[in-house]
């Protein structure tokens, strides 16, 4: 059996002012992603190492960890792809670390609740209408955008968000315009409002690693790109054509 | 052996450590140095225009003034400086180019245009506005 040096970033609050690395010595077979690695270390090295993960299908977007420098799914990362080694190991960038590779996600789950990421009506039509009838064009607009899983792969490649953490990020743009892009809703307004602010769309400079590093292809930075020019296009509108609505 | 407390942590008070962002963060990856270059040609985008503004300036001012601007502009370190600066309008001008399909979704009805049109035809109308300068320039000589 094969071994492998892994560099795991420990944080212990109650004993550490400062992380530190702790080189494991991980035994691994053929195709073990690095998330099998970290559990071996869990479970036959030092049961103290806390981290996060749960589905090991690259579905549920929580075991997204810093692996050579880089965001990924670490239940979606060969251990031979990030070889020789050592592997280093360290919680997601951008993030405050709680312990180990835990990080604290209440700023993006907050950030998420303010883009408004759920269909918004003006009036809901009466049930026995029936349903909201689309058509696989209009599905197809904002398919892409819906496979996000809330991973903060994004955040974590997003120099912007870790220079200046009240930057909104790339999954919450991307949900949002998932949400506009979608012909049953009525909240691109609302949404516009949030995100025209400070430290909405207009942070992001085009870096474009969010893009690169995103496990669904959901390209947040093609996203925002759009949404700046729909929020062009509004100012243009609205300057030329006073009278019209948005 | 238990490791020693440490005196500013509180029991069920987390204490979390944020990393501080090294002030060379930018070199990290290839794609980060990129984007910095991308950014920073913006400053000889910049220079070209307001160079283009004193061309433009130096032609108002009569004969004399142009001949002085031109007799500048053909100093070899000028020159130098200045086939410098070509190379990174190019640079700035491909970079961007390369990611208006990312930015642009273009509809004809129904018919989404694919990414790869959208690129081709960026190119296409640089390539003709810069052939109408050079007949310009050309027809001017």
């Amino acid at each position: 059996m094969n071994s492998v040096a892994v560099e795991v970033l420990r944080y212990r609050p109650e004993t550490e002012e400062e992380p530190s690395f702790e080189v494991f010595d991980v035994p691994y077979e053929d195709n073990w992603m690095v998330l099998d690695a970290i559990n071996h270390i869990k479970d036959q090295m030092d049961g103290t190492l806390s981290y996060r993960w749960a589905c090991r299908m690259g579905v549920c977007g929580s075991c997204g960890m810093m692996v050579n420098g880089k965001p990924v799914l670490t239940c979606a990362t060969y251990v031979e792809d990030v070889l020789p080694g050592p592997v280093r190991v360290e919680p997601l960038r951008g993030f405050p670390v709680v312990r180990d590779l835990v990080t604290d996600i209440r700023d993006f789950m907050v950030k998420l609740q303010r883009v408004k990421p759920w269909i918004i009506r003006e009036e809901e039509k009466p049930l026995a209408e029936g349903e909201y009838l689309q058509t696989p064009e209009e599905l197809q607009d904002y398919k892409q955008y819906s496979m996000c899983i809330n991973c903060m792969l994004c955040y974590a490649a997003c120099p912007i968000y870790e220079l200046d953490p009240e930057f909104i990020g790339p999954a919450a743009i991307a949900l949002a315009q998932r949400y506009n892009l979608d012909s049953r809703d009525q909240g691109r307004e609302e949404r516009m409002d949030v995100l025209s602010q400070h430290d909405g769309m207009w942070g992001c400079t085009f870096v474009g690693d969010c893009s690169v590093v995103c496990p669904k292809k959901v390209d947040p930075a093609g996203a925002i790109q759009r949404y700046k020019l729909d929020a062009t296009v509004d100012w243009f509108r609205s300057a030329l054509m006073p009278w019209r609505k948005r | 052996m238990a490791k020693a407390l440490n005196a500013s942590y509180r029991r069920y008070h987390p204490k979390w450590h944020r990393e501080r962002v090294p002030i060379f963060w930018w070199v990290r990856s290839a794609s980060y140095i990129k984007f910095m270059c991308r950014e920073l040609t913006s400053l000889f985008v910049a220079y070209a225009a307001g160079l283009l503004l004193v061309q433009v300036w130096a032609l108002g001012q009569g004969a004399a003034a142009h001949a002085r601007l031109l007799n500048w502009l053909s100093h070899p370190a000028v020159v130098t400086g200045h086939v410098v600066l070509l190379a990174t309008l190019l640079f700035h001008t491909v970079t961007w180019l390369n990611l208006t399909p990312q930015a642009l979704v273009l509809r004809l009805g129904r018919w989404r245009v694919p990414k790869a049109v959208v690129w081709v035809g960026h190119y296409a109308v640089w390539l003709v506005l810069s052939l109408v300068i050079v007949w310009l320039f050309v027809g001017v000589a």
